[in-house]
């Protein structure tokens, strides 16, 4: 049942993956401010023409 | 790599999103067509019409496929691309890359819903494409990626709303995913043989299936969702932070519960437990980001009742968390017991797919109709009506799967006071759901009714508008100032780790498949043979008539499936099954213990008309078989792929295959002769007959006795 093996290393090496990408997001300060992300996406789109 | 210092005027691709939005709109009706016909088929087995390519195994993949992969495939680019840009503040990577995308992918879905009707298949849920397609699927993927991630190295925006976060993680698991899963043998243009066998290709093939359902259905629409929904009802997501934990909760839990459609199986049971534990725990970030959708509409419920497009937001929502309660549940072992294999997993994914994509793709569409063409839409009255027949649909279909499920699953386990079966006679318990089968045929078409309506809106308002790219100006945005270089540095870590991910990946399974194969070369159990070139032939035919969508080869380890079937079924009995043929439901009985059960006069009339042998049978009839001459064309190239793959033939046989085939076959020939049936030894009849006959009759000599 090595595929079982395989299957897991693969999981791991995505969840590493995913690991690195966290910790690359929060300590780019990608978390730092949690409120306004969320208020910006509605003002985006019309800054030119309607 | 931000670009921040570069501000100025953008006009966004939106001709993207109007193509995807159209391809997910007409493939959505075509894969519900064929879902209809299926649907109908299962109520009254002649809709078939007597014809091979329109027969519930070939078109009931061709159903799921269109569904999976063309309409809520579609819909995620379309999606995707629309929301990325304005998240970016940046015009898609490559208007080249763009359209490649998007003909690269429809030409696939084509080729896709052709093969398959001519019987081109691996077998494979949700990867029936043959390797041609595959290859296919892997580089316009990576073309999608190429163009997602450039857009994002390329973004005037230095922070990533949670909805990217969303799309990173799905295209990239879903790369890996199909990857793993395709990997095999070509033996022919359109034939190839699964590198995996039995057990492990059983386990790969979950793997799969379950995180292409969280991967490519759950995932990405929910980065959908937190960028629609706040959009269509212009708040904010209620919790920003709650979106973060779900996000990251979700990808990291979602990967290991894959097992959970093995229980009782061959599967080692630890395994199979880590899935069932895995899986409950889904239900935490799951309901967090359902609860966190519910409560971004705090403050705007009155506009549900005026807007189609909160409607079907709410719609999607509620199956959402209806969905992922349900899930975690039918993953615990008892439960799983009754509801596997039977039309409750129908009612679960119909859920999920009617209601949350459903809920999302057309709320997507009729908020996205006006922008994209800059107009109103053209009727709200008509989306709203679309809605109450679709949910009307969804709630027939729905209900009745679910009550035909627990039906039949209770009607399999009963048992009398002696012990014995109370339903000895599988069939009995297929009639009993017929009039559920036609309330669930109603309840699909009412809902395929409903999405024509909206075809119809949404063609309206394009006609009545102009398609238009938005041009927006970003220099006054608050993000943009300049950067350090070191700062501009750190910016590409991002798609750099993207990119090595992708890089450690291929490597990793390069280094890890030699290393598999070798085992599978050391046959452990001396009383499994390969299959003859006759009954190869034979399996290959049980492969391309897609028997494994209604038959099970998989006795549980239950006493209440031994009483029925026969001895449980052992790892080792798969050990030469290229692809695994285990199925995932039984809308007829399981057939691993059913060889050298019935003569084969008995599998000669049954196939000729199922209701010879079983009157009142729903399964079709299979007329071509008797007709058609088994194409041996591939025999030598077959027998030679599966010989690398560690089967080992006997030199014999590869030098003469045919030989071999006509000696077992003359035989099979002389025993219906001898019953007054005459047949010539190259019908496919002959080598269907000989692979039933052989399914599950080697057992280890130590367990045959009990």
């Amino acid at each position: 049942m090595i595929v079982i093996f395989m299957l897991i290393g693969i999981s791991f090496i995505l969840g590493a993956g995913a690991l690195v990408s966290f910790i690359w997001a929060a300590k780019s300060g990608q978390f730092d401010d949690l409120e306004r992300p969320a208020e910006e996406i509605l003002f985006d789109d019309f800054f030119g023409r309607s | 790599m931000a670009n921040l210092a570069n501000a100025g005027p953008e006009v966004y691709d939106d001709r993207a999103a109007r193509l995807f939005l159209w391809a997910t709109l007409l493939w959505g009706i075509v894969g519900m067509s064929v879902g209809a016909l299926a649907a109908l088929q299962l109520a009254f087995w002649p809709a078939n019409g007597g014809i091979s390519w329109l027969t519930f195994g070939r078109i009931r993949p061709i159903h799921t496929d269109a569904m999976v992969f063309a309409f809520a495939g579609n819909a995620v680019f379309a999606g995707m691309y629309y929301s990325l840009q304005r998240l970016c503040k940046k015009r898609l990577f490559s208007d080249f890359l763009t359209s490649l995308h998007f003909w690269g992918w429809q030409a696939i879905i084509a080729a896709t819903a052709v093969t398959l009707a001519l019987g081109m298949t691996q077998g494979k849920e949700y990867a029936e494409m043959e390797w041609p397609i595959d290859l296919a699927i892997a580089v316009i993927w990576v073309v999608m990626c190429i163009n997602v991630f450039g857009t994002i190295a390329k973004r005037r925006v230095e922070h990533l709303y949670v909805a990217i976060w969303f799309y990173i993680a799905s295209i990239i698991t879903i790369a890996v995913l199909h990857i793993v899963n395709n990997l095999a043998i070509p033996v022919g243009a359109f034939k190839s043989y699964s590198i995996y066998s039995g057990v492990q290709d059983a386990l790969v093939q979950w793997w799969y299936g379950h995180n292409a359902v969280g991967f490519l259905l759950t995932t990405p629409f929910l980065g959908i969702m937190y960028y629609f929904l706040p959009k269509a009802v212009d708040k904010p997501v209620y919790s920003y932070r709650l979106s973060i934990l779900h996000f990251w909760a979700l990808i990291f839990v979602y990967i290991w519960a894959g097992p959970h459609h093995l229980l009782y199986t061959s599967l080692p049971e630890w395994a199979q437990s880590l899935g069932m534990v895995f899986s409950l725990v889904l239900i935490a970030p799951s309901w967090g980001g359902m609860i966190n959708g519910l409560l971004t509409m705090r403050g705007a419920w009155h506009k549900v009742r005026e807007e189609p497009v909160l409607k079907f937001y709410v719609l999607a929502l509620t199956f959402y968390g209806m969905a992922t309660l349900e899930g975690p549940l039918l993953s615990i072992k008892s439960l799983n017991l009754l509801s596997h294999y039977t039309d409750w997993t129908i009612a679960h994914v119909h859920g999920g797919a009617l209601g949350w994509l459903g809920g999302m793709v057309f709320g997507m569409a009729y908020w996205l109709a006006p922008k994209l063409w800059n107009t109103e839409l053209y009727s709200k009255k008509l989306a709203n009506m679309h809605f109450w027949i679709a949910t009307i649909g969804l709630l027939l279909y729905v209900s009745s799967m679910w009550t035909a499920g627990i039906t039949q699953g209770l009607m399999w386990m009963a048992t009398t006071e002696e012990g014995l079966l109370k339903y000895p006679n599988f069939l009995e318990t297929v009639l009993a759901l017929i009039p559920l089968y036609w309330v669930r045929m109603i309840g699909g078409t009412m809902y395929l009714a409903g999405s024509v309506l909206c075809v119809y809106n949404i063609y309206k308002t394009a006609k009545a508008g102009q398609p238009v790219d938005i041009e927006v100006d970003t220099s006054n945005d608050r993000h943009v100032a300049p950067r350090t270089f070191h700062e501009r540095l750190e910016g590409k870590a991002f798609p750099l780790t993207a990119l090595a991910l992708v890089a450690v990946l291929i490597g990793g399974i390069v280094e890890f498949v030699p290393a598999f194969l070798l085992e599978t070369k050391v046959p452990t159990v001396t009383a499994t043979t390969p299959y003859t070139p006759l009954e190869l032939q034979g399996r290959d035919i049980y492969i391309r008539e897609g028997c494994y969508n209604c038959h099970s080869q998989m006795v549980r380890t239950h006493h209440k499936e031994e009483l029925r079937y026969g001895p449980h079924s052992k790892d080792y009995e798969f050990l030469y099954d290229f692809n695994f043929q285990w199925g995932s439901k039984r809308t007829g009985p399981d057939l691993h213990r059913v060889g050298k059960k019935y003569p084969d006069l008995w599998h000669y009339r049954h196939m000729l008309d199922p209701r010879l042998t079983s009157p009142g049978s729903i399964m079709p009839s299979y007329p071509w078989l008797f007709d058609s001459k088994v194409d041996t064309s591939l025999l030598a190239a077959k027998l030679n792929g599966l010989t690398k793959l560690g089967v080992p033939y006997k030199d014999s046989v590869l030098q003469d295959p045919v030989a071999a085939y006509n000696e077992q076959a003359d035989v099979i020939v002389a025993t219906l002769a001898a019953e007054g049936i005459t047949a010539t030894n190259d019908l496919e009849i002959i080598a269907m007959i000989a692979y039933l006959q052989k399914l599950g009759t080697e057992r280890a000599p130590d367990e045959a006795s009990h």
